[in-house]
């Protein structure tokens, strides 16, 4: 996120797109509510009517997947109607002719028909956009699970800088993160191509430094391979051996019947978890390791804040620290590393590595956290980027960008779209919420939302069983008749394994970034006979 | 004489303008105790037990929604406005069932300690008639209007604070009741399970079920610490009572979260309990698990990443971190990863 959290209650105008926050980020959303309740608007772009809708000062049910046509339709109506941030444009970016080209192709008429509002609605979202400032724009994985998820990304920062809102407190672009510590992991580089604190390591000067840091030669140069390819790999017998830290792949991928034939072809899986999972069956050796509460650390959350994780009781058995696992194999190998806690990891490697994080220390972690970039150890953190429009490179890039459909789209024999997500009561494959007390009473089993109208077509009443199949497999799930869907889609989670949407899902990736597209593929419905 | 002070307790003492008395007091170090009062949300005046004396008002104030005026000369400790805090109690203490002894909240209730800051040694009414049917259908959330007093707070925290709207106040007079819509139980209504009604409740009319028995509040080591389910990042306080997770309840006035949490971070704590938890190192020998030391497990993965590294080259092994463990764990991963095995095939679904 640019801005954070607090800013949301402060907020006079929200733009949610692609994000059912009240489900998948609760908290949040109670500060969003909060800020329509002081009278702010909101305007939700979803194709589904979710819970938020109902403080919605505008709905705008786009179809799965036409984000980019209908951003381009809205940025067409500020640039034709001159409601744009002229002196914003001109001063803090570049790139604006290209823009302008590249959204002139989209008037709202062909936005319309490709999104499937009106271009009446187009018109109106552009210009209640432009009276008020500034306007603050919330995304979550509505915008990255599709193939095009990159350019999703891009039309939204597009459309913020064309209104001139990003750099100002209640502006900005603020992607939910949807894991505790996404954001953490990818600050820490446990991504291909990049140590932590996002130096790159094509860069020799950024090996240089980590090379010496580490006391090591030479560091690999070549940015690595991305979890679609590291699983296709193992099938392909370029990856002989995998290490699995506490992901169960074998239900968060899409396409489950590939990947866990993948799984099986591994020379070597070892996996490093707190449960046995679906996944840990494929493995090797299985290493337990402690939970949350039995190892003080830190998360750093979507607003780019560290927070402290503290330690309540001891793990059960043989369970060891994570960090503490890592260390040993090292040792083993040969290298033997110093830290001996969590605390020593930051403050003697990670601080000292990472400028961005340079003044954070678990010192300074004890009340509430610090939000990076915190620089020097006198500096309190930052709580919204690119102030007044100052980016970090210089000037605001934008990057114009072309509508592409889903990777596969309903024809005559899988007539509905899928799309899928989270739900409140629990969290992925529920290996945590699962086993916590009480939870399963609330939601115990999965099922296949619909529209009233689908329903009616299809002689399928709420709560009996049907069965959704796409192209790479079948599930049998009750089918849960909603006014919140569409005609014409269907809506699944992957909570719970036999129905778990991700037998369904269509392992189509981003080019860029090889995020699934878990938010459209093509199904049929039946009911059971 | 400023405008922009009044006298407390005598003493001239500042004030912003708009400004509630209870705010200015607080301000000032002077606490006026309060039942109903709700930070954040529009005074209701519900209870009256933050009444203070103001000379030339015809009776005594509720400080928590009556403005400070410049000039006004307040009172919070007189004989009349005791007489009336304990006269309140007292009725307060009649209005229920209030046996401390059984009650979940005993140790941490507002009306307790009043009652004893008001030196109240004896039940002066007799207790109200009116009983109700304990609610504890639903897997979280026990309700027991028998000890409500009505301040009308579990209201506020469900409409203004999270905004939820699944209860209101419902009938009328001594029946008046918190109900949700059509007054079903939380499991049948809008309610989703947030707790923040417990979390504001003064009493024992909201309670925890899960932590029924597991830790009076002086037992508990309050320990705080981060959500570990989504990436908002809610601070938690864990109410720990022998290295076991009593109840969790959320860090007051803490950012990001401000007092607040959801169902999965306030309820969904002990799966670390759980029987199923990995307990050893396991190794796979004729397609069965065994378990194993570390120094064995740890010794069979080191030599075969040798092993393979020789053979097919550090690319050859891939790694997978995990976004919901530690910055400290996923530090060490990309390390062990690029500086010991000499690969950048690391990754995490940093996308989904
Ligand atoms: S648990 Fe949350 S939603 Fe339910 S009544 Fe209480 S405050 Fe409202
Ligand atoms: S349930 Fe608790 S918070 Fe709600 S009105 Fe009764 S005493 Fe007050
Ligand atoms: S309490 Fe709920 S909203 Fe807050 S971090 Fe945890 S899961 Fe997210
Ligand atoms: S706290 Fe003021 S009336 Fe209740």
């Amino acid at each position: 996120m640019t801005n954070s959290f607090a800013d949301f209650a402060k907020a006079k105008m929200l733009f949610v797109i692609g994000s059912n926050m009240t489900e998948a980020h609760p908290v949040a959303s109670t500060f969003v509510k909060e800020a329509v309740l002081a009278g702010a608007q909101l305007i939700v772009v979803d194709p589904r009517r979710t819970p938020l809708v109902d403080f919605a000062s505008l709905h705008v049910p786009i179809k799965v997947g036409s984000d980019v046509a209908f951003i381009n339709g809205v940025m067409n109506v500020l640039i034709d109607e001159d409601l744009y941030d002229k002196d914003y444009v001109a001063s803090c970016t570049t790139g604006f002719e290209q823009l302008k080209e590249k959204v002139a192709a989209y008037p709202p008429e062909r936005a319309a028909e490709i999104s499937g509002v009106s271009p009446e609605t187009i018109r109106d979202v552009a210009r209640r956009l432009a009276a008020v400032k500034p306007a603050m724009l919330i995304y979550t994985l509505g915008i990255t699970e599709h193939i095009c998820g990159v350019n999703n990304v891009l039309s939204c920062a597009n459309l913020q800088m064309l209104l001139g809102n990003v750099g100002f407190e209640c502006g900005g672009v603020n992607p939910l993160r949807g894991q505790n510590n996404v954001q953490g992991a990818c600050d820490m580089g446990a991504l291909p191509n990049v140590f932590p604190g996002y130096q790159k390591v094509d860069n020799p000067e950024a090996r240089a430094k980590f090379e010496q840091a580490w006391n090591v030669p030479k560091l690999p140069e070549k940015p690595g391979l991305m979890i679609p390819q590291m699983i296709d790999g193992l099938l392909d017998g370029t990856v002989k051996a995998f290490y699995v830290f506490g992901e169960n792949l074998a239900n968060t991928e899409p396409d489950i019947r590939h990947v866990e034939h993948c799984l099986d072809s591994a020379e070597f899986l070892v996996c490093q978890d707190i449960f046995p999972t679906e996944t840990t069956r494929f493995a090797h050796v299985i290493l337990p390791a402690a939970a949350w509460s039995e190892n003080d650390g830190t998360f750093t959350s979507s607003e780019r804040r560290v927070n402290r994780v503290r330690t309540a009781s001891a793990p059960p058995g043989e369970a060891k620290p994570n960090w503490w696992i890592f260390r040993e194999l090292a040792r083993r190998l040969g290298h033997p590393w110093k830290a001996d806690s969590a605390q020593e990891i930051w403050d003697d490697e990670i601080a000292c590595l990472a400028p961005s994080m340079a003044g954070i220390r678990y010192a300074r972690l004890e009340k509430d956290g610090i939000q990076w970039p915190a620089p020097s150890e006198d500096h309190e953190g930052t709580s919204f980027l690119h102030k007044e429009g100052c980016f970090t490179c210089g000037l605001g890039v934008f990057s114009p960008v072309d509508w592409i459909p889903p990777a596969e789209v309903p024809d005559k024999e899988y007539p509905l779209v899928l799309s899928t997500g989270r739900r409140l009561y629990h969290y992925h494959t529920r290996t945590q919420t699962g086993r916590s007390q009480g939870i399963d009473d609330l939601l115990g089993e999965e099922t296949a939302d619909i529209s009233p109208a689908d329903a009616a077509d299809y002689g399928i009443g709420h709560g009996e069983m049907i069965s959704v199949r796409s192209r790479r497999g079948e599930v049998v799930v009750r089918a849960n008749v909603t006014e919140q869907l569409p005609k014409g889609m269907v809506w699944m989670a992957f909570h719970f394994r036999e129905a778990c949407a991700n037998w369904l899902t269509n392992p189509a990736y981003d080019p860029k970034t090889q995020t699934a597209e878990y938010k459209a593929c093509a199904v049929q419905i039946a009911k059971l006979r | 004489m400023s405008d922009t002070t009044f006298i407390l307790n005598g003493k001239e003492t500042p004030f912003a303008p708009g400004q509630t008395i209870l705010d200015a007091a607080r301000d000032a170090g002077v606490v006026i105790p309060t039942l109903c009062y709700l930070k954040g949300a529009a005074p209701t005046g519900a209870c009256r037990v933050c009444l203070v004396e103001v000379t030339g008002a015809r009776s005594l104030v509720a400080s928590c929604s009556t403005p400070v005026t410049p000039g006004m000369e307040v009172f919070t400790q007189s004989a009349k406005v005791l007489r009336s805090r304990k006269l309140v109690v007292e009725l307060l203490l009649a209005s229920g069932k209030h046996d401390c002894i059984v009650c979940e909240a005993n140790g941490n209730c507002r009306l307790q300690d009043l009652a004893y800051a008001c030196r109240i040694t004896e039940m002066k009414f007799s207790p109200s008639e009116e009983t109700y049917p304990v609610e504890d259908v639903n897997p979280f959330i026990v309700r027991d209007f028998n000890r409500c007093i009505l301040c009308g707070r579990c209201v506020q925290a469900c409409n203004e604070v999270v905004v939820n709207r699944a209860i209101s106040f419902g009938y009328r007079g001594s029946k008046s009741k918190i109900v949700t819509g059509g007054d079903l139980p939380y499991n049948e209504s809008e309610c989703v399970f947030c707790g923040q009604c417990i979390e504001v409740c003064p009493v024992g009319a909201l309670t925890e079920k899960k932590a029924k028995g597991m830790g009076r509040p002086w037992e508990t080591e309050k320990i705080r610490t981060t959500c570990p389910y989504c990436g908002v990042g809610c601070q938690q306080l864990l109410h720990v009572k022998e290295g076991r997770i009593a109840k969790v309840t959320a860090v007051e006035d803490a950012q990001p979260n401000q007092g607040r949490l959801c169902v999965k971070g306030r309820f969904g704590y002990d799966f670390i309990y759980s029987e199923d938890r990995l307990k050893t190192p396991l190794i796979r020998q004729n397609g069965k698990f065994r378990e194993s030391s570390w120094d064995e497990a740890l010794d069979l993965v080191a030599s075969k990443f040798k092993d393979i590294i020789v053979k097919h080259g550090p690319d050859a092994i891939a790694g997978v971190s995990c976004a919901r463990s530690l910055n400290e764990d996923s530090y060490q991963m990309q390390k062990f990863f690029r500086a010991v095995l000499g690969t950048n095939n690391i990754d995490h679904c940093a996308r989904t």
